[in-house]
């Protein structure tokens, strides 16, 4: 589930350049910016959701 | 961001100056990690810092300057879209023809020198009481060769983040003088990593019941560690201005009170909210708090007013000691030095604080595409990096390392050797 969640972040990360390079208008970038840090953040949400699953692993 | 305007000699010989403060920020982060963890293991902290110091600019020197070489020549670079994408350095091998370069690009790579080494301490305070020294030394090498050198040639090197403002008109291109994203972002995600893989110490989490808490062993070191860092910081940031924004040396003094300010005001909320949450004052989140005002001042210090600058660290401030609690209560993060509230959610807060506050059109956007590529492609890549890394050099001591602590396993001596060491409950 971790590697999922880190799977999912760079998918962010494409979204913000596609957003740089399709939209010029300041407006429409943002917007398309934000999306791609919102995925970036859900990414990392399901990635910290991954370890609290595993955390039994370490607990003594 | 960089530009090819050669510096004054006056510009010059105080960036030198600040420079040489600078490592003082390493010796405060080395004292804070210290004595924020175990006493058993405060001489291997410290002599790992070293190790840790020295494997980064040694991996540096060796590899990594050849990628981050701000703006020495016209880097590796590909035509996308109508625009040019500079995406890595192309520096000599080992500073071959060095005294020869431009004297901004001289100080850039001393910069970077420290600003490596500064970054790979991170996540070795994250790692306190648990990661092995090779690992450490590892991880500060992998980090100096490849994620760092990339990062600081994009945002400093005139890479595609620098340059977001000429190709994509968004502000003066992504800012970041003192090193908020590509040293405490990256050293803070890389200490995230490294928490991920190493897990927590044995008995922190307890099969029944809350986390045990674990004080660090001497609030003396994390306190005068405070003091120390906030000279370093200072040089941090003022080099920055001057090497990579082209301050003003009317604009110098203010940066230092940024900087002042940024942290004076997070220790006061930290101090403020531990007060009111415990009922006293609580010393390690308070020099947390300190460090978090430091680390957000690190990207705005020089872009915003003083005002401005206390409103960022009033936030970070506040946000230190209840940000720990739910990483440590809700999310089961065993972080002993607080680096992921202190380097890495500051970092990404003063980053935001310097393009909210910032008058050039597109500037916010600009920090936001800079925070998007750290966030979703350098953090999966460095975790990814340090996961291989862990099954040629495992980072987590054996179970008997732990219980007799990190000094006698791996140094075979202690650090207070006098000392009566105390039974440890969480073993029972």
């Amino acid at each position: 589930m971790k590697y999922a969640g880190l799977a999912v972040m760079p998918t962010g990360f494409v979204l913000t350049l596609a957003a740089l390079l399709l939209f010029p208008g300041p407006a429409t970038r943002a917007v398309f910016i934000l999306c791609g840090i919102a995925v970036e953040v859900l990414g990392f949400g399901v990635a910290i959701r991954g370890h609290m699953l595993s955390r039994g692993d370490f607990r003594s | 961001m960089t530009t090819q305007i050669e510096l004054s000699s006056g510009s010059a010989a105080l960036a030198t100056g600040m420079l040489l403060l600078a490592p003082l920020a390493l010796a405060g982060v080395a004292l804070i990690n210290t004595g924020l963890g175990r006493s058993r293991s405060a001489a291997q902290a410290m002599l790992g810092s070293l190790a840790i110091v020295s494997a980064a600019i040694l991996a540096f020197a060796l590899v990594g300057a050849m990628f981050a070489a701000p703006a020495m020549e016209a880097g590796h670079s590909f035509h996308f879209f109508g625009k040019d994408w500079n995406w890595a350095g192309k520096g000599p091998w080992l500073f071959s023809g060095f005294p020869a370069l431009p004297l901004r690009t001289q100080l850039g790579i001393l910069f970077e020198f420290l600003a490596v080494a500064l970054a790979a301490l991170i996540p070795w305070g994250s790692g306190a009481d648990r990661l092995r020294i090779a690992a450490g030394t590892s991880i500060a090498a992998l980090l100096a060769a490849f994620p760092f050198p990339i990062l600081a040639y994009w945002i400093w090197g005139g890479g595609w983040l620098g340059t977001l403002g000429s190709q994509f008109g968004l502000g003066v291109g992504f800012i970041d003088p003192g090193g908020a994203g590509s040293i405490h972002v990256l050293g803070g995600f890389a200490a995230l990593a490294v928490i991920w893989i190493t897990g927590s110490r044995r008995g922190k989490f307890p099969r029944e019941g809350l986390s045990t808490a674990m004080p660090g062993h001497n609030a003396i070191y994390v306190l005068f560690g405070c003091v120390i860092a906030l000279i370093g910081w200072m040089g941090f940031n003022l080099a920055g201005a001057l090497l990579w924004l082209d301050a003003n040396p009317e604009r110098l003094a203010v940066v230092v009170i940024n900087t002042l300010m940024a942290a004076a005001a997070a220790f006061a909320a930290s101090f403020a909210v531990t007060r009111l949450r415990f009922g006293k004052p609580d010393a390690s989140l308070c020099a947390n708090g300190w460090l978090s005002g430091l680390v957000a001042s690190s990207a705005c210090a020089a872009a915003v007013t003083p005002l401005q600058s206390l409103f960022a660290g009033l936030v970070a401030g506040i946000a230190t000691p209840l940000l720990v609690e739910v990483l440590e209560l809700a999310l089961s993060i065993d972080d002993p030095s607080g680096a992921l509230t202190a380097h890495l959610a500051s970092g990404l807060w003063g980053l935001l604080v310097a393009g909210v506050f910032s008058h050039h059109q597109g500037q916010l956007i600009a920090q936001l595409v800079g925070i998007a590529t750290i966030l979703g492609l350098v953090f999966p890549a460095v975790y990814l990096l340090l996961a291989l890394l862990n099954r040629t050099v495992p980072f987590r001591v054996e179970p008997d390392g732990e219980r007799i602590g990190m000094d006698l396993h791996e140094l075979g001596g202690a650090a207070y050797p006098e000392f009566v060491v105390h039974r440890d409950d969480s073993y029972r």
